[in-house]
């Protein structure tokens, strides 16, 4: 060891703690850890990040809020509630607000980091769902992260709740009768949650328990799990140039990544904690504290919540009486518990429906173009234009004001759009794929349209293509495509029924509609000869005294 | 149409060009104070100059004594507070139908307004303008419990803050940023539109100066937290995360991992 | 060279062993810079001028950092909590908040700004490429962990003795039942509270918050009343709680009596004044959005909207029952009060609710 020419003395302090511990090997494998590069990968981070902030703050915030709904008289220096009968819980959050130095500030950070939290681990999800990055090895990871996303949005309910304040109060009466509703044990699991009918003063202190304690626990342990295992698997990269589904290519953790993931952390922090300083968030001095009878205009919940308010705004009103004994409400059961329920599930089930289709039991590390997977892509659009059109019919009534419409139109609007709308989408988005993927076939064959346009000495014309670079190559190139399954004979020629006749014939159709419209992949003879035709080209054009441009020479001399 | 009507309006505001130079001093040196018809002129001259502006701008939708026409209801029994709300806050006369009556600059000054009050006023018995006292009360009412009765009768359309909402079928509570106290007294006991009535007697008055004074204080729009975003709750909230607080952490995320040259 | 074009994008299931052979050794080599990546030099590489240029760029980010956080520490002490300030796009805000949050932010933020700027300016910006190793251990690996497994078991005679392995599971089946149990206690049952309201016979309607009682001809064509029973506070000191406030809110409404078209009972409005829960049978939120011109009542929460005029029936929205109405009449001097209590529960749907 110590003759080695990179080894120095080992710090004494170093070798304390390492012969107590033994990291040296860990840090050895790890500290040089490659990190691919690219903006899209940072979206986790922002939720990670957020999610530290939320702790942070969070336990400030717990040193002064008292999780009680026992009546006070607020006497704080807010004056216009001064004198109010209020609960507890709404005093100390005012008093959070305007008597303790830096409390608004830290409040207002730990409801915007709430907000980014959540609305990373969407753009995260959405990134990891359109780039085919759920697929093998990291199918457990993306159900990770919508476990974790659901958490999220436990935490944030959970949370904006214990304010007790007139808005939130409103959002946990409606989610007590969303409870209430629930066939036979409805009533029984409003009672046990409330500690008896609603409001009762009991909520507040639990949702602090579950809030503080059950969901940051939760959230901390699978958290950890979700980047245990990114970094086992090591991170996926996009095609390009020297990465393969074997390597990744990117920067080593110390100094790079650590430089730029822990730079970011500031970054997030410190956009969060301006945005505290100069938006208000959840005013809820405003709002005033919650009474069970009276409600304010444009009650709404916080963005991630939106889409149920929607779903339960645009549904229709149906209710059935069975026997005359029993109410079965499909109006609320539908949009607030069957909706979300069936969202998540098809969500968790998506990795393994898709390589049931595709026959795909591969490991991949590189990830899709979206426009490489059209039908993935176009199913991800769809679901996404009926997730927005929800949230869109949940501020239905703020829109109705901004923009001079009526609400009763554009309920009536949602609720053909959402059955009408997605379907339409995914059509032009799978159309828009396929155009996508022609044109990078027509490099591969054709080479690069460059817009110049060459006058050959017989009076013809050409337009000059340029061989597609290096750099390109990889990413025209990643384009796979699957097989259709053939559709099974019900008997085969000894007379023996096929197994599963049914099932193989499920997968058969829907693996035809998979890969309807897929493009051919061109040979490597019919790229090497288009590519060839390009470089001939460009020679022919520097023959007739046609400077070809500088990104022209890179290419034509890499072939 | 509306240029037409301006054109009109243009002649009477000259014919009461002096009688609107008394009003603009008089609501110069206090503007909480109402001009009290008696110190314009005597009720009867108020009268007779409301009628001339009547038959000028009213007219042709009320009726000539009011009666209601296809175009527009009676005024029989409205009162005078209903005539300073509508005008005043330049409602009436009406630019043009829709699902509501959008509030405007007023056609006519405070003087001409109280004349057209006062003519209106003898079409049949209806809630009077209140009195300047009875108005300023608000100055000495109790801010809390404003708020209290605010939220219980004002809040559920005009929302948290006083910036409105939106009712059935393309109408909506108005924002009561500009409301005057007068205003806001008027319209609490006419029920203008889709408002309701809030008499004296569920109402009473000391609550109402209350719930005045509660605007009053909300419209100074002070924003202990930093912006309000128009106040509306979390929509805009959700927006201003999406667009600018996601928005800019991408744009820094592109940069961190865009090439340095 | 072998050709770079020479690929074979269609996948064929039926071949097992497509997938991307990866090397099964563990690699400690360290990361080497990948080739075939194509890498240009900084300026910062090539400039010394512009690296040492960069290099006090970075420390003035952290440097400001520091004063960012002085002026944090400064102001928490300079500033009164009550000190309102005036600043454009913002308008009057908390001066505290506003110049606390300021530096705050801009500390952590410039710490961010620096560390990256460093990253892409002065480290190494040459892109390393490490190998990955199968995630699947080799199969010698997974047999002796299974192997280690089936000793394990066979050493602790799970399988034979089928007495012990019952009786556990039986044990560890039922050992969570006590911490079931006891979330008994998280809620009374229930006694059909939903159903019942505080309101009764004779009982007199006082207006909300003030507490006053009603006399009809208080009420003009028109008016909006929020009101409670007379003992509503005495109900809330009680119980300590607001859960009656929450079912026994009414609104009180009257217009012309030629104008109501139905009611749930016979002349249960008293000279047009009619009286309906202020609970939407939705989800529970109060609505008050009353318009008077077509006595159309609002929610604000999910748009249900209910005609008083007909019997409180819904018209529009996701609610399916009318608003329960209260029959009131008026006592010998003269004040309103409720004739009966609600005929039918109040709020949202609940599974025994019935008809």
């Amino acid at each position: 060891m110590s003759n080695t020419t990179t080894s120095k003395k080992t710090p004494a302090a170093y070798n304390y703690v390492d012969s107590r511990v033994g990291f040296s090997a860990a840090l050895k494998r790890n500290l040089r850890k490659v990190f691919p590069d690219h903006w899209s990968f940072m979206l986790g981070e922002i939720a990670l990040y957020s999610f530290i902030i939320l702790l942070l703050t969070g336990t400030f915030l717990t040193l002064w809020y008292k999780p009680s709904m026992t009546e006070v008289i607020y006497n704080g220096s807010y004056i216009p509630l001064k004198g109010i009968p209020m609960s507890e819980a709404y005093a100390s959050t005012l008093e959070i607000s305007f008597d303790v130095r830096g409390g608004m500030l830290l409040r207002q950070i730990h409801h915007w980091a709430a907000l980014f939290f959540i609305a990373a681990m969407v753009v995260h999800l959405l990134r990891v769902f359109f780039t085919g990055a759920f697929r093998k090895p990291r199918e457990f990871n993306w159900l990770l992260g919508l476990a974790l996303l659901t958490l999220g949005l436990l935490a944030g309910f959970s949370g904006y709740s214990l304010p007790d304040d007139l808005l939130s109060g409103i959002g946990l009466k409606i989610a007590s009768g969303i409870i209430q509703a629930i066939p036979v044990i409805g009533t029984w699991a409003l009672y046990f949650l409330f500690g008896g009918e609603f409001p009762g003063t009991e909520i507040i202190p639990r949702l602090y328990s579950i809030h503080i304690l059950l969901i940051p626990g939760a959230i901390l342990a699978l958290v950890t799990a979700h980047l245990l295992l990114v970094w086992t698997q090591k991170h996926t990269q996009y095609p390009g140039p020297g990465r393969t589904e074997k390597n990744v290519v990117g920067y080593p953790l110390l100094p790079v990544y650590t430089a730029k993931a822990g730079g970011f952390f500031f970054i997030v922090f410190g956009v969060t904690t301006l945005l505290g300083a100069l938006v208000a968030i959840n005013p809820i001095w405003l709002y005033g504290p919650f009474t069970p009878d009276q409600v304010t205009a444009g009650s709404q919940p916080d963005w991630y919540i939106g889409f149920l308010e929607g779903s339960l705004r645009v549904m229709p009103a149906i209710e059935f009486n069975i026997f005359n004994t029993w109410t079965f409400s499909p109006n609320i059961l539908i949009p607030a518990l069957i909706l979300p329920g069936l969202m998540f599930v098809l969500m968790g089930a998506y990795p393994f429906i898709e390589s049931w289709i595709t026959g795909d039991k591969r490991e991949h590390n590189l990830l899709d173009r979206p426009r490489n997977a059209p039908t993935r892509t176009a199913l991800g659009t769809m679901s996404l234009t009926f997730y927005i059109l929800l949230w869109i019919g949940g501020g239905n009534d703020i829109i109705a004001t901004t923009f001079n419409l009526s609400i009763n139109s554009i309920t009536y609007f949602m609720r053909v759009a959402l059955i009408a709308l997605p379907p339409l989408v995914f059509i032009a988005t799978k159309r828009i794929c396929l155009g996508l993927q022609r044109k990078d076939l027509e490099m591969l064959l054709h080479g690069k349209e460059t817009g110049r346009i060459l006058r050959l000495p017989d009076g013809g014309f050409v337009e000059v293509h340029q061989p597609v670079s290096e750099a390109e190559l990889p990413k025209l190139l990643a384009r796979e495509t699957y097989p259709v399954w053939e559709l099974p004979q019900k008997v085969d020629a000894n007379g023996i029924k096929t197994p599963h006749y049914h099932r193989q014939m499920l997968k058969a159709r829907i693996s035809a509609w998979w890969t309807k419209g897929d493009l051919p992949i061109p040979s490597a003879k019919e790229i090497q000869a288009g590519q060839h035709h390009a470089y001939e080209a460009l020679e022919q054009a520097s023959e007739f005294g046609v400077k070809p441009g500088k990104e022209e020479i890179v290419s034509a001399t890499n072939h | 149409m509306a240029k037409f009507r301006r054109n009109r309006f243009a002649s009477v505001l000259v014919l009461f060009f002096a009688l609107g130079l008394v009003s603009i001093g008089f609501t110069g040196i206090n503007k909480l104070v109402t001009p009290a018809a008696a110190k314009i002129g005597s009720e009867e001259t108020l009268v007779d100059k409301g009628s001339a502006l009547f038959a000028e701008g009213c007219s042709t939708c009320h009726g000539l004594n009011g009666q209601g026409t296809s175009d527009g209801p009676t005024l029989a029994g409205v009162g005078a507070a209903a005539v300073h709300f509508q005008v005043s806050t330049g409602r009436m006369p009406m630019a043009a139908p829709g699902a509501q009556v959008m509030r405007k600059k007023p056609s006519y000054n405070e003087a001409e307004t109280l004349a057209l009050a006062a003519h209106i006023a003898t079409f049949g018995p209806g809630p009077a303008i209140p009195s300047a006292e009875q108005v300023n009360e608000w100055q000495n009412a109790s801010l809390a419990e404003g708020g209290e009765l605010f939220r219980t009768n004002c809040a559920q359309c005009h929302n948290f803050a006083g910036s409105g909402g939106a009712l059935t079928n393309g109408k909506y509570a108005p924002s009561l940023g500009l409301a005057t106290p007068l205003q806001i007294y008027e319209a609490m006991i006419t029920g203008p539109q889709s408002m309701p009535i809030f008499s004296d007697k569920t109402l009473t008055p000391e609550s109402k100066a209350a719930i005045i004074r509660y605007i009053q204080e909300l419209n100074k729009s002070e924003n202990p937290g930093g912006m309000d975003l128009g106040r509306v709750g979390p929509v805009t909230e959700g927006l201003v995360l999406w667009i600018v607080g996601l928005g800019s952490l991408i744009i820094f995320a592109v940069w961190i991992g865009a090439r340095v040259r | 060279m072998t050709n770079k074009f020479d690929i074979n994008n269609t996948f064929d299931p039926d071949k097992e062993d497509q997938a991307p052979k990866i090397s099964k050794e563990i690699t400690t080599k360290l990361p080497t810079a990948a080739k075939g990546v194509d890498h240009y030099l900084r300026r910062t590489d090539t400039d010394p001028k512009a690296a040492r240029r960069a290099e006090i760029q970075v420390a003035t980010l952290f440097g400001a950092s520091s004063f960012f956080t002085l002026v944090f520490l400064v102001s928490f002490v300079a500033i009164p909590r009550e000190k309102k300030i005036a600043v454009s796009l913002i308008g009057v805000t908390g001066g505290q908040n506003l110049v606390l949050g300021v530096s705050f932010g801009f500390a952590i933020l410039l710490i961010g700004i620096g560390a990256i700027h460093w990253a892409k300016k002065l480290m190494s910006d040459v892109e390393v490429v490490q190998e990955r190793k199968e995630i699947k251990p080799a199969d010698d690996v997974q047999q002796e962990a299974l192997d280690a497994f089936r000793v394990g078991a066979e050493e602790s005679g799970i399988g034979q003795r089928k007495l012990i392995r019952r009786s556990l599971l039986g044990a560890l089946a039922l050992f969570p039942l006590p911490f079931v149990v006891m979330l008994r206690d998280l809620g009374p049952s229930p006694k059909g509270e939903l159903r019942e309201t505080a309101w009764e016979e004779d009982l007199h309607i006082v207006t909300d918050i003030t507490y006053q009682k009603i006399r009809p001809e208080d009420i003009p064509v028109g008016n909006l009343v929020s009101a409670m029973p007379e003992n509503i506070l005495e109900i809330q000191e009680e119980e300590q709680n607001l859960n009656e406030r929450g079912k026994s809110a009414i609104l009180l409404v009257r217009m012309r009596p030629e104008e109501i078209k139905s009611q749930q009972g016979p002349d249960w409005d008293y000279q047009g004044i009619v009286a309906y829960s202020k609970i939407c049978t939705h989800v529970g939120c109060p609505i008050a959005l009353y318009e008077q011109r077509t006595h159309h009542l609002l929610c604000p929460c999910h748009q249900s909207t209910f005609d008083l005029a007909d019997s409180g029936q819904p018209i529009f929205g996701p609610a399916a029952r009318r608003l329960p109405q209260l029959a009131i009449t008026v006592d010998e001097e003269g004040y309103l009060i409720a004739r009966q209590g609600f005929q039918e529960p109040v709020g949202p749907s609940f599974w025994e609710r019935g008809a």
